[in-house]
């Protein structure tokens, strides 16, 4: 059946901010359903909060709605565009709940709106685990014992009746918030209270635990005609207990007979059949008991995954496009195969390698929590790596990870494992944590049996005999030695995924000789092709991916190359704004003629998509990979500019004058402390004082210098890893320790004289500006976007809050702020993007750092205002010049209109309960969130909304300041008052604000005191609203902390800074003011006047002055 | 991997040549030979290697690992294998799976047959998809000797295979379907017939299988309910006399007939068979019933197909390869007869069209009604 015609507009609500459990790959799935339901004529509204998303650029939709995910914003949406139908299914968790919220309130019915893809029913089925489990029950599947509680009282009933260990598993929840396993009564009492507030419906499942048995998972696909068919069948190599999210995955399944696996496929048909999904992608979970094969049901989610994404870059079947296909109507057989273009869809991809997953985390950036693994997804980013073996595949994706490990140990990072004695070692490999997989492998090298090893961990004995191949091959290795080994010995080693790198460190020579001697024998990589049928027809897709073998299928085409080097894994202070600037830059090269080449090794991103470059390169981001593609293709040139560090580290070991735009010399220029000092200094820009100190008694002589506060942080770092503000010596000599090798840096290399450490002064209460511009090899010069931050200097860029244009900076201070980047792009000979980082301090603008690169502002700016910078930025690199870009059309000037445009940061502290919920120079946030409106009050409510704080209207605000925020927060206050809020404050606070003639209504005691009510039982009672609270800065877990996290653990707004409190403030006294309204981008690219403003309904609020 | 590794090769009719390493059992002189094909499957290499349609054959494997959870006897799809060899990327060292007795290397050892590993099988199945499969001869023997076995080796064009796999005499495998369901009675012709279809048979009758040569009078003289004609080896126009046999039986009692067993029918009904470039080997073949337009996932192995245009009239194509269009289904409009030339008992391979069993078992009812 061709598609439906009955329908017209289609809206697509997308997955918003990037939050653990929902990355990137949501970008990926809606872009790809955007792209095919226009080809398909259709009118298409997309509903996003997240501005670093391809699919929120204004050319992916008819109208783009940049703003919060929330039923009464969508409602509106829905009003001013009248959909036909809303698909739920490509944007993840967040947009399947809030389908739910739309169908049951009602919202849909009203504005005859269709629901395809799943309908409600079906999603309720999937997600509430008790109908789900029924279901099953039903359709003869088996499921792990357990029951439903709604209380901690009937949990603990249900824990003794089906008896401990038990898992804990919240009703609709994502990545397994709140999920976990106990083996003791108390443990679960704990934990099952936490389950319960992690559910929307306060429900959790409690069900008998049977860690340690396999996992797989299983990608299905419907047709409305009922065809179905396995996309992929993925494997766990972490055994059940460990979420899939968190857990090594292979692909295909390595360990399962034909008669298992169809009698799994068999069961995945009747699920999915039963659960009522009539078309697109799901995916369902299994667990199989690895002593007698009994297979149970996990789970199943009714739509795209982040499964679907691995199982789509893993094959070439392109889930997302055909499930958006066969939600318009279309069956599987009608739609031809993307890459064969003679095939038909409806089969099953066949596939001649394998595919290993493998997540990156950030637990170093949440001190105080525990590295361990379990039923709550954890991990911030993932790498997939593609070889014809598992060895060499998960080789390959070890070296992905760019955590300074070569591969599967063989490197100075396995030191660490050696030290610990076997048995321990053993016990720690049986517990996942980021470590297993390298102490899995030490296990065996010192000696263990797989089956010791397998009864020590649950890790099934083929993975392990596997690695045990890689241990036995490099004990051969380090026999034969490097001048003796033979063609037959290199080919075998590389074979097995061994890296130049290992053989290095393995043989004590350099890697450039490895390199040599291994091409002296003729053993250099193969390129084979991802064709989803194992070679039995031709492919028209270039996907390719390295592996020695005889021959090599990619034939080099002689237009002129670029090659486009990626941003690795998604990682914390790097991530989806620089896969954004890389996909730009493909799109805008191809444009412009080149063949655009993509080497990435990040399954969750658009540059992975086979579609975006005329040639993808599924390959880590190491010298060696990179070498390998470049000799492959031979490009014209080699662009490092605009995936963040990764491609950057790897710039200055590229062949001199093929890496295009700024020179990498520049880039250290700017990296390195004591030149750019020096470069400040000659340009007469004024830096925070400050100096650099490999040892304590150097850090102190500064800090003589320059007095305290002093920031402190190790040179050459991303998102402010490890920086510090130091308010007297003790805190120093904390904070040099912690840089030393002996703290967690130690990991990461430790202090020397190349690296040491940035002692700076601390500038207090200033205002923090971010510069994005761009400038041509000619000198031609343009700013791309001014944006000052909300909270002050001392919160790292990444994670405060921003406003374009700036809402309170001078015009002088405007015209010197563009007067320093000016004159530092021209110092750096900067060609492409640079992004300036100042604190304006009374008046006085200071330089903090200059990033000669793409930043990550650069999406956010782009959406504000309508000039794509990334775009040209790549055009620059290969010698246009703005003038021609202008003419071409390409540079355009900024949008007009008085719309304001605020970027707020997303946290994930409910994640890390453990941690302290603070902002500081260290960068900590996953994702970001856009509001746009046409006051900056509106816009910054809108962004708060986004992010998941909603500013209450009414009720109780509870302040709580640090001495140097009480004027700020006085402001604040007055605010709340004149809106009619009552205020609960904090000794301290509420003597200042009462000096000031301000109503307090609540004293709040100290933590621990008698006398009356103390912050925690205040906010656990349930009588706050809003809670501001600014840390005091020195001192460990202080009240403040307690504060924090309570509210945390409430889901009581919290704001952590004064300034934020008062942007706040502003924000509810515009909303009380007006209606909310929503506008597509489009609209205010175009330019949307302040007089488009509509009151509000009720009556207005006295004026604020 | 490291240490005792015996290098072998692989030598194609063409000439192409291939380094490996020996692997299951030692050919006489070390040169094993056959018709070199592939199959794409993920899982299921001992039912593709027990199963008798690949006698005179060497099995590529395009899935690099092979062998990862060992051999049951549970899985043999015959009494032993009749393929001519194994060509792998990488053979497991080591078996996991609590249903495995032996693993897969031995396996082939103790029943004789040859192996090769490390071969870039991607490499040799894309020169097979173009170049279409071709004798090939493997071993440690020297690349001169390799050579000259494998362009000696004939192939299975015009070979007559069934001879050397069906049954000497006939055995009997009692009804084991539900109970209080009367069973039929069939007959069940092996050509080389799988394990999995005599159990699916079996399901709904007490099965005879009875040699390929038998007789259609004898058949007949049992009065069976239905007659089954078994998937098999080798070029259907190649083997002598069934189709008259066949012909014997139609219109006398309800016949069902698989793979090689449907290229018989249709010959037997005056259809012509050809042979395709590299054949359909593999679990992930998508085939239209052309009756509802529903789309089942298939398991494939066939290197011959029936020839569309030569159908006669009262002949309709019921089932098709979305692939390429191969026809993969037949029914007689004026007889109760009707073949597939795919595999619905899978062993290894999907479920989707194991309805077609229960098609035969309709068959035989208003057959039988009638009569
Ligand atoms: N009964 C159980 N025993 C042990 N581990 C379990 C059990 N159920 C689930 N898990 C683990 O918890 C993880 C998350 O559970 P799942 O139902 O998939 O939640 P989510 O919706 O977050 O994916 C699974 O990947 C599995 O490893
Ligand atoms: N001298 C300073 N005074 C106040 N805040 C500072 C100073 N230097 C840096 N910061 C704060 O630390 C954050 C991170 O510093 P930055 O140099 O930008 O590191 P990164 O390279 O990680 O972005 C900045 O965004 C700013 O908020
Ligand atoms: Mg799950
Ligand atoms: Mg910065």
């Amino acid at each position: 059946m061709p598609r439906r015609d009955d329908l017209h507009t289609i809206l697509l609500i997308g997955s918003g901010p990037i939050v653990i459990g929902q990355a990137c790959e949501f970008d990926y799935s809606g872009t790809q359903a955007c792209r095919v339901l226009r080809d398909e004529g259709y009118r298409v509204v997309l509903a996003n909060s997240n501005p670093a998303t391809i699919m929120t650029d204004p050319d992916f939709a008819d109208a783009t709605y940049i703003e919060p995910l929330d039923v009464e914003v969508l409602e509106r949406i829905i009003e001013r565009e009248k959909p036909d139908a809303l698909l739920p299914t490509l944007g993840g968790q967040t947009a399947l709940n809030l389908a739910m919220e739309l169908a049951e309130s009602g919202v849909l019915e009203r504005h005859g709106v269709e629901m395809i893809g799943a309908d409600a029913t079906a999603i309720a089925t999937a997600e509430d685990r008790e109908l789900f489990k029924r279901a099953m029950a039903e359709i003869g599947l088996d499921a792990p014992p357990s029951a439903t509680a709604h209380t901690v009282d009937d949990a603990v009933a249900v824990a003794e009746r089906i008896g401990l260990p038990v898992v804990i598993r919240p009703a609709y929840i994502l990545g397994g918030r709140g999920t976990g396993i106990a083996s003791e009564l108390d443990e679960f009492r704990r934990k099952a209270a936490i389950g319960l507030e992690a559910s929307p419906i306060s429900e959790i499942l409690v069900e008998k635990s049977i860690a340690g048995w396999k996992e797989y998972e299983l990608e299905v696909m419907r047709d409305h005609a009922d065809n179905c068919v396995i996309v992929c069948s993925i494997e766990n190599l972490d055994p059940m207990g460990v979420h899939t999210g968190d857990s090594i995955t292979v692909a295909p399944a390595q360990t399962l007979s034909d008669v298992e696996y169809q009698a799994m496929r068999d069961a995945a048909f009747a699920c999915i059949r039963r659960v009522g999904v009539e078309t697109g992608g799901s995916n369902v979970q299994f667990a199989v008991n690895p002593v007698d094969g009994h297979m149970v049901v996990i789970e199943m989610n009714p739509r795209v995954s982040r499964s679907s994404a691995l199982a789509s870059k893993a094959t070439g079947f392109p889930i997302a496009k055909i499930a958006a296909r066969l939600a318009v109507g279309y069956t599987l057989d009608e739609i031809p195969n993307d890459i064969t273009k003679k095939t038909p869809a409806s089969f099953e991809p066949s596939i001649d390698y394998v595919v290993t997953k493998i997540p990156r985390w950030a637990f170093e950036k949440f001190p105080g929590t525990p590295d361990v693994l379990g039923t709550q997804m954890q991990s911030v980013g993932e790498v997939m790596a593609i070889g014809r073996t598992f060895p060499e595949s998960l080789q390959k994706g070890l070296r992905s990870l760019e955590q300074g490990r070569l591969g599967l140990n063989c490197d100075p990072g396995e030191a660490q494992y050696d030290e610990i004695p076997l048995d321990e070692l053993a016990r720690r490999a049986g517990i996942g944590t980021p470590e297993r997989i390298f102490q899995l492998e030490a296990c065996l090298r010192r000696g263990m049996s797989v089956d010791e090893v397998y009864a020590a961990t649950w890790v099934d004995p083929w993975f392990l005999d596997q690695m045990l191949a890689i241990t036995e091959e490099r004990a051969h290795l380090a026999e034969v030695g490097f001048e003796a080994l033979g063609r037959a010995g290199w080919r075998r080693a590389k074979r097995l995924g061994f890296s130049d790198a290992q053989l290095a460190h393995l043989w004590g020579v350099a890697e450039a000789d490895v390199r040599a001697a291994r091409k002296a024998h003729g053993v250099v990589p193969t390129y084979k092709t991802v064709d989803t049928c194992a070679a039995e027809f031709e492919a028209a897709t270039p996907y390719h991916y390295s592996t020695y073998e005889d021959t090599d299928e990619v034939v080099a085409s002689d237009r002129q190359k670029v090659v486009i080097l990626g941003s690795g894994p998604n990682r914390i202070g790097q991530g989806i704004e620089f896969d954004y600037c890389c996909v730009h830059a493909s799109f805008a090269l191809r444009d412009a003629g080149y063949e655009t080449i993509m080497v990435n090794c990040n399954p969750e991103t658009v540059s992975t998509d086979y579609d975006t470059s005329d040639r993808l390169y599924f390959e880590p981001l190491t010298h060696e990979d990179v070498m390998n593609v470049i000799e492959a293709e031979n490009p014209v040139g080699v662009i490092v500019s605009l995936g963040g560090q990764t491609p950057l580290k790897l710039a200055e070991a590229l062949p001199p004058g093929l890496v295009v735009g700024t020179p990498p010399a520049s880039i250290d220029a700017a990296e390195d402390r004591e030149r750019w000092s020096a470069l400040c200094a000659r340009l007469e820009i004024p830096q925070p004082a400050g100096g650099t100190a490999a040892d304590i008694d150097v850090a102190r002589a500064i800090v003589d210098r320059i007095g305290y506060p002093a920031l402190v942080r190790p040179s050459y770092v991303l998102g402010g890893r490890a920086m510090v503000i130091v308010y007297d010596d003790e805190g120093l000599t904390a904070a040099m320790a912690e840089m030393s090798t002996f703290g967690s840096l130690g990991k990461e290399g430790g202090l020397s004289a190349e690296r040491p450490v940035l002692v700076d002064r601390f500038l207090e209460d200033a205002t923090e500006v971010d510069c994005d511009a761009l400038r041509d090899a000619d000198g031609g010069f343009m700013i791309g976007g001014i944006m000052e931050h909300v909270e002050e200097a001392g919160v790292h860029s990444g994670d405060s809050a921003c406003v374009l244009p700036p809402h309170t900076l001078s015009v002088e201070t405007i015209s010197v702020l563009t007067d320093y980047t000016h004159r530092i792009a021209d110092a750096l000979g900067v060609i492409g993007l640079i992004n300036v980082q100042y604190a304006v301090k009374s008046g006085q603008v200071f330089v903090i750092e200059a990033n000669p690169r793409a930043s990550r502002t650069v999406p956010f700016v782009a959406k504000a205002t309508g000039v794509p910078l990334a775009k040209i930025a790549s055009r620059l690199m290969l010698g246009a010049t703005l003038a021609e870009l202008r003419t071409e059309g390409l540079v355009r000037n900024p949008a007009t209109g008085d719309h304001h445009s605020v970027k707020e940061a997303v946290l994930p502290f409910s994640r890390f309960p453990e941690a302290d919920a603070v902002l500081g120079p260290e960068m900590r946030s996953t994702g970001e969130v856009m509001g746009i409106d046409l006051t900056v009050g509106l816009a910054f409510a809108k962004a708060q909304l986004a992010a998941g704080t909603r500013l209450p209207s009414s009720g109780t605000v509870f302040l709580s300041l640090a001495d140097r925020d009480k004027d700020l927060g006085l402001r604040a206050a007055r605010h709340f008052r004149n809106l009619g809020f009552r205020l609960a404050a904090t000794r301290g606070t509420a003597a200042h604000l009462r000096a000031n003639g301000i109503e307090v209504g609540v004293d709040v005691a100290k933590i621990g005191q008698p006398d009356g009510q103390d912050a925690v039982q205040l906010i656990e009672s349930g009588e706050v609203d809003l809670v501001i609270n600014s840390p005091r800065g020195r001192g460990p877990r202080g009240d403040g902390a307690h504060i924090r996290a309570a509210a945390g653990t409430h889901k009581v707004p919290l704001l952590t800074t004064a300034a934020a409190g008062l942007a706040a403030a502003d924000g509810m006294a515009d909303r009380a003011r007006h209606r909310l309204q929503v506008r597509p981008l489009q609209e205010y690219l175009r330019g949307v006047g302040r007089d488009q403003l509509e009151p509000a309904e009720q009556p207005t609020l006295p004026d604020l002055a | 991997m490291s240490g005792e590794i015996r290098e072998a090769q692989l030598v194609l009719g063409d000439g192409t040549v291939f380094e490996g390493e020996a692997l299951g059992a030692d050919p006489p002189d070390g040169v094993a030979t056959g018709e070199v094909v592939f199959n794409t499957a993920l899982t299921g290499y001992q039912e593709i290697i027990t199963d008798p349609s690949y006698a005179g054959q060497i099995i590529t494997f395009t899935c690099p690992h092979i062998g990862n959870y060992g051999v049951t006897p549970l899985d043999d799809e015959s009494r032993r294998p009749f393929c001519r060899g194994v060509i792998v990327r990488e053979m497991a060292r080591r078996r996991s799976s609590w249903r495995a007795n032996v693993d897969l290397d031995s396996f082939l050892r103790a029943e004789g047959v040859p192996a090769i590993g490390g071969i870039d099988t991607r490499r040799l199945t894309r020169h097979i998809r173009d170049a279409g499969s071709m004798p090939g001869a493997f071993g440690t023997a020297d690349e001169a000797t390799l050579r000259a076995a494998a362009t000696a080796e004939p192939g299975t064009d015009g070979a007559d295979l069934v001879r050397r796999v069906t049954v000497d005499a006939p055995y009997t495998v009692e009804f084991a379907g539900p109970d209080g369901r009367p069973p039929r009675y069939v007959v069940a012709y092996d050509f080389g017939i799988k394990t999995t279809i005599v159990r699916h048979l079996s399901g709904i009758a007490t099965v005879e299988v009875v040699p390929a040569d038998t007789p259609a009078a004898d058949v007949l003289a049992r009065r069976p309910d239905g007659v089954f004609l078994s998937n098999g080896p080798g070029d259907p126009a190649a083997v002598e006399g069934l189709p008259a046999i066949i012909d014997g039986l139609l219109g006398e009692v309800p016949v069902f007939g698989i793979c090689l067993g449907h290229q018989l029918l249709a010959t037997a009904l005056g259809a012509a068979t050809y042979k395709l470039p590299f054949g359909h080997h593999g679990g992930n073949h998508p085939v239209k019933r052309l009756a509802t337009g529903t789309v089942e996932i298939t398991s494939q192995n066939h290197n011959f197909a029936v020839d569309d245009g030569s159908l006669p009239g009262p002949v309709e194509v019921t089932h098709r390869n979305l692939n390429d269009g191969v026809v993969e289904g037949l029914r007689c409009l004026d007889l109760p007869a009707f073949g597939v030339q795919y595999h619905p008992e899978a062993g290894p391979g999907p479920h989707d069209a194991a309805y077609l069993f229960d098609l035969f078992d309709d068959l035989m009812a208003d057959f039988g009604k009638g009569r």
